[in-house]
């Protein structure tokens, strides 16, 4: 007689079977990536879907954070009658963390669901198993590409909305200081050192991993019909965002670490 | 002695505590339709996709094609699945891409060095033989339900299948409709000499197009013979009420 009895209790259990199986699956996206057929077609499809279709949405945001964090930030410095310090202060605080986490953060509303419900209806309407029995290998072509899509192109975004950022607070900048554009892109590149680029890129390669990993993990375990569709897109937001937030807060550790040591 | 290019002997698959197949056994004649009936929720597509290894058996001995399924690698087994077609209830085509692109898809993935003017013949020709050489740019969601079915066979077609699945395929469907699947079935036999087991609970679509019955209740066969033989000398209550619902509503 099978004994199915929980070993701790069933949410226990459950939590612990489901890390089991999300280490599973990344697991095997580190040992499908590397071996042909490499699918460049679809992935440079992801690209464009993720990357393209993005940038209105990134633009708008990365151009009011520019502006509102410029804003923001002034009475605290004119205290200080430091307001000349501005540029210095929004590039390290856009380069560093700002640009980055927004960046991901709206790629993970806007991709990471998208990629969790298109996978997840892939699902229940068999055409994962239409792949399968194809004698094509769906994880190859739907995870793969979509992850390593998202890898690459989160970074592109995320330098992108620094661009955009920091044209909106040069505007805004320049409008009550009267900076012009040379002195505030110097400023900006003088505060800024290799290693906050660096980082940058790393930490937002991790992210564009994760957007891209949760997505379709949620998707391709999704079950229950359209019902479960719906709730893939969303725990593909939720459990992205809070990995990016707790890999954020490993990220500045170890930059901070490295940076002071 | 008639060939059977498909054997299963003691097969059993349980989910849990729902155990769904208790010990099928069952055997496929080439070039024979085989119709698998059953109530909703008896094992009949739970069967199929274990044949297709979409889900693993607990136990029991399968042998398609005169290979034991159980002792296949992935490399091997996608070998045999070329072989082997399955037409899905909801027809499972890949609502991203046109309908040309949803043949094209198995095709070039599966066989190298096709030259485009080859891969264009193929798609006409199939589209032909269905019956929808208009539909050939059109994406899934603007097809209907019969265009749709005829379709997903187009696609497992395009591969040159030995062995057919079809899984519920006149679910949904209207009654002038399920005429036409059931002779789409007919006619890819002839035309492709494939052997088939058709997945159904409708009987039209069963006498239509199975030379054999296999009624399963209660996670096995009870009984396995042509039409007249399961149906109408019918002594069991399961087979008899079936038949009933299905002509005497």
């Amino acid at each position: 007689m099978e004994d199915n009895r929980p070993i701790i209790s069933n949410k226990t259990d459950d939590f612990f079977r489901g890390l089991a199986d999300a280490f599973a699956f990344v697991k095997r996206f580190f040992q499908e990536v590397w071996f042909p057929p490499y699918e460049f077609k679809e992935i440079l499809r992801q690209c464009y879907e993720i990357g393209y279709r993005s940038l209105p949405l990134i633009s708008l945001t990365g151009f009011i954070i520019g502006i509102v964090f410029t804003n923001q930030s002034r009475p605290s410095l004119a205290e200080f009658g430091a307001t000349s310090w501005l540029p210095a202060l929004i590039s390290i605080a856009i380069v560093r963390a700002l640009g980055p986490l927004v960046t991901a953060l709206i790629a993970s509303g806007k991709v990471g669901s998208s990629i969790g419900a298109e996978i997840g209806s892939m699902k229940v309407t068999e055409q994962i198993d239409a792949m399968e029995v194809s004698a094509i290998n769906p994880f190859k072509y739907l995870v793969v590409t979509r992850t390593l899509a998202t890898t690459f192109m989160i970074p592109v975004l995320v330098m992108y909305t620094d661009f955009v950022a920091l044209i909106g607070a040069f505007l805004n900048v320049n409008q009550n200081e009267l900076v012009s554009l040379s002195t505030f892109f110097v400023q900006v590149f003088e505060a800024i050192s290799f290693l906050d680029v660096f980082s940058s890129v790393i930490k937002s390669l991790v992210f564009g991993f994760t957007i891209g990993i949760v997505g379709c993990y949620k998707g391709y375990n999704s079950t229950k019909g359209t019902e479960g569709v719906g709730k893939a897109a969303n725990s593909a937001v939720v459990m992205s965002m809070f990995l990016i937030f707790i890999e954020e807060l490993l990220a500045l550790q170890i930059v901070n670490a490295i940076r002071y040591s | 002695m008639r060939e059977a290019v498909i054997e299963i002997k003691e097969l059993y698959k349980s989910f849990g505590d729902n155990h769904v197949l208790r010990g099928v056994d069952l055997e496929l004649y080439k070039g024979e339709n085989l119709v698998v009936l059953g109530k909703s929720g008896s094992g009949k597509s739970v069967l199929i996709k274990i044949l297709v290894q979409l889900l693993k058996q607990d136990s029991g001995y399968i042998k398609i094609l005169g290979q034991d399924i159980s002792k296949l690698d992935l490399k091997s087994l996608n070998k045999l699945r070329l072989r082997i077609g399955f037409a899905f209830q909801a027809s499972a085509l890949y609502d991203s891409m046109t309908v040309k692109e949803n043949m094209e898809f198995p095709l070039t993935r599966n066989i190298k060095n096709l030259s485009r003017k080859e891969i264009d013949y193929k798609i006409e020709r199939l589209l032909d033989s269905v019956g929808l050489p208009k539909t050939i740019n059109q994406m899934p969601s603007e097809l209907s339900g019969g265009q749709k079915k005829r379709i997903g066979v187009a696609r497992t077609l395009i591969l040159n299948p030995e062995i057919m699945f079809y899984d519920e395929p006149t679910a949904g469907l209207d009654p002038i409709t399920c005429i036409d699947i059931n002779n789409l079935i007919n006619q890819v036999r002839e035309e492709y000499k494939t052997s088939s087991i058709v997945i159904t609970h409708d009987l039209t679509c069963a006498k239509d197009t199975g030379d054999r019955m296999a009624v399963l209740v209660e996670g096995q066969f009870k009984a396995v013979g042509s039409f007249g033989e399961v149906f109408e000398e019918a002594t069991d209550p399961n087979i008899k009420s079936f038949y009933d619902y299905n002509f005497m509503r």
